[in-house]
């Protein structure tokens, strides 16, 4: 966020009271940039506006691309590149190659998933981020309104919206 | 959000805690100067650690000669040691992700420490699997990567290479899941510094955390994911350290009930060493409103359950030898209990089948000094579990002409010692560098479950989901 952007910043004190305000802050018409608390308020993200994440489908793609990563790398060392009997056994003796295929699917799940997380967050290393508000990961709940996007609400206008809807703190950042 | 809590329910935390408490009590320990008894306990363990370090390194040096291994029994302490730390090492996961899944809520205040336990249990047990191929500095050829033999791969059938895969795949996968875990904590701390030092070294590990609900909306989901794909992980690691044992034709070994049996001993101690640390960790930081009475016995709860299905299959392992009919296998439990290894069996039975069943009575679940000599008393028992299977087992082969006893050298015991000075230094480095309770997590429970908690915020408002 540059620090050239107005925000207006409503400050609560509790998580009930702050999910309550961001629909009422809603229904004035206002545009919540968005919501920064402590720990996670579920409902809050479909309160705000926010699209239902795609995690889960990556989650799945990085899985499957494990699983095939495992497979191949196994049936290529063990029927192709250097056969060996082992047992008596068919060289693709798929039973025995369960627990290295599991593992290399939940490796690939674990780590994609992960990183892709990081990079649609914007979480990297040295990411020094302008953060609107030092408690907001100690006890309070910050609901964030970019003026720039609310021209059709004067700035006073919010400051009551936020007011009334139980902030005990309304700041200029 | 708002949580519909029975009323009858216990409080999870105690002591009327407001969030900001919860920030203040536990980043307390990290903000603050090292404690006298944090400045003895880590030193201890550094010295530990530093005989210990010796003793592996001669023994890396001298190769695995220096055990008192022969012919007959060709793995003892080390494999037992192996198990036992992997064992050990899944009460974490086993707290932070199926406990998740079935929303267990009092996971909250310890579930940071135990996978921190859980980390370091799986380095101890890596170090005996290093230490065990005696030329540790060849350790890589257990990977399948090209190499100068003519493309020679490792052999995927083999349950010595899934064991590579679970345990390297578990340990980096469970570091990822509790890193994930300690980023909004980190962050926490970082918006807190007042050094320079703090403020950059929390800033950078905390990889610009917002708090913003969009990213807290990923937060979750990626959360329960990993919890999703680290319960059968869990479960998959403990199964194929058995299957180590379970697919070779030793009697006493080949058994097919060895792998959920494996992961019911290895609930058993991992929940035992929480709790051992966990009693220990509430008093030394003072801790005692948010690692309760309530999860000491729920603790021991999981503990007599995990027990009782440790000695079931202890007898049903025996009633199997008998039925089968193989006199072979009838041999190995017979010896077992009665043969010159009977003390460390009948070690086992008492720490593992009878102490647990004290559990039963709630006077006794809920006595600190109690649980705490108990849930020491079960990890010996755990300890002895593995020397007996494995030794055991091995000590009187077919041929009568090559039975031996097996007899630990120092290098034995010292790598022992080893494992136990790592385990600690790098505990006692976590619990003064890194918050050791989960605040994000242990703040979104408090409402509604925390005792006292300001009346004007228990009234719930009517809230869109």
């Amino acid at each position: 966020m540059s620090s050239t952007t107005n925000y207006i910043l409503g400050v609560y004190d509790d998580e009930d009271e702050v999910l309550h305000a961001v629909s009422e802050v809603k229904s004035k018409g206002i545009k919540i940039e968005d919501v920064f608390t402590p720990f996670p308020i579920h409902g809050l993200d479909r309160a705000v506006g926010h699209e239902r994440t795609r995690l889960p489908i990556a989650a799945f793609m990085f899985g499957v691309l494990g699983l095939t990563c495992a497979l191949s790398l196994i049936s290529y060392t063990m029927v192709f590149d250097w056969p060996m009997i082992i047992g008596g056994k068919d060289f693709f003796a798929l039973p025995n190659w369960i627990p290295v295929s599991f593992e290399g699917t939940v490796l690939f799940t674990a780590f994609g998933l992960v990183i892709t997380f990081c990079i649609s967050n914007n979480l990297y290393p040295g990411n020094q981020p302008d953060l609107l508000d030092l408690r907001i990961t100690d006890d309070k709940f910050v609901m964030a309104i970019n003026v720039d996007k609310n021209k059709k609400v004067s700035a006073d206008d919010i400051k009551k919206a936020l007011k009334d809807s139980g902030a005990i703190e309304v700041n200029v950042k | 959000m708002s949580h519909v809590v029975s009323p009858i329910r216990e409080k999870l935390v105690t002591g009327g805690k407001s969030y900001s408490d919860v920030t203040h009590d536990i980043c307390k320990q990290v903000e603050g100067e090292p404690t006298k008894e944090w400045k003895w306990a880590f030193g201890i363990s550094s010295i530990v650690f530093i005989y210990g370090a010796y003793c592996l390194f001669y023994t890396w040096w001298q190769g695995i000669g220096v055990w008192g291994l022969n012919k007959t029994v060709g793995w003892a302490w080390d494999i037992t040691n192996f198990v036992w730390w992997v064992g050990i090492g899944h009460a974490g996961t086993l707290i932070s992700a199926v406990l998740l899944l079935f929303r267990q809520k009092w996971r909250t205040s310890i579930n940071r420490s135990a996978e921190a336990m859980t980390i370091f249990a799986v380095l101890c047990a890596a170090s005996f699997i290093l230490a065990h191929m005696g030329r540790p500095w060849l350790a890589h050829w257990a990977l399948p990567l090209p190499n100068a033999f003519g493309s020679l791969w490792v052999n995927f059938n083999s349950p010595l290479v899934w064991d590579v895969f679970a345990i390297s795949t578990y340990l980096s996968v469970s570091l990822l899941f509790w890193y994930m875990g300690l980023v909004p904590d980190l962050a926490s701390i970082r918006d807190r510094a007042t050094t320079k030092g703090r403020k950059f070294w929390y800033g950078l590990f905390s990889l610009g955390w917002t708090g913003s609900s969009k990213t807290w909306a990923r937060y979750e989901y990626m959360s329960l994911i990993l919890a999703g794909i680290s319960t059968p992980l869990v479960l998959s690691v403990h199964t194929i350290v058995s299957m180590d044992f379970a697919t070779s034709v030793i009697p006493g070994w080949h058994t097919t009930i060895f792998p959920p049996y494996f992961v019911a001993g290895a609930i058993f101690s991992g929940f035992a060493m929480v709790q051992t640390l966990l009693l220990i960790t509430r008093v030394v930081f003072k801790l005692e409103d948010y690692i309760t009475i309530e999860h000491i016995e729920m603790m021991n709860i999981v503990i007599t359950v995990t027990g009782s299905v440790v000695g079931i299959a202890y007898l049903t392992e025996f009633f199997i030898a008998w039925y089968s009919g193989v006199e072979y296998e009838s041999y190995a439990f017979i010896n077992r209990a009665t043969g010159p290894y009977w003390w460390a069996y009948w070690m086992m039975m008492t720490c593992n089948v009878i102490s647990p069943q004290l559990f039963w009575s709630k006077a006794i679940r809920t006595n600190l000094m109690v649980s705490f000599f108990l849930s020491i008393v079960v990890n010996v028992g755990m300890w002895f579990e593995r020397f007996v299977i494995i030794v055991t087992s091995l000590h009187r082969d077919y041929l009568p002409s090559s039975w031996a006893m097996f007899s630990p050298t120092m290098y034995d015991i010292g790598d022992y010692i080893f494992s136990f000075g790592l385990f600690f230094t790098l505990f006692f480095l976590f619990a003064k560098y890194l918050p050791v309770v989960n605040m994000a997590e242990v703040k979104s429970v408090m409402k509604g479950v925390s005792s006292n908690f300001p009346e004007k915020k228990k009234a719930t408002k009517k809230t869109e989901e």
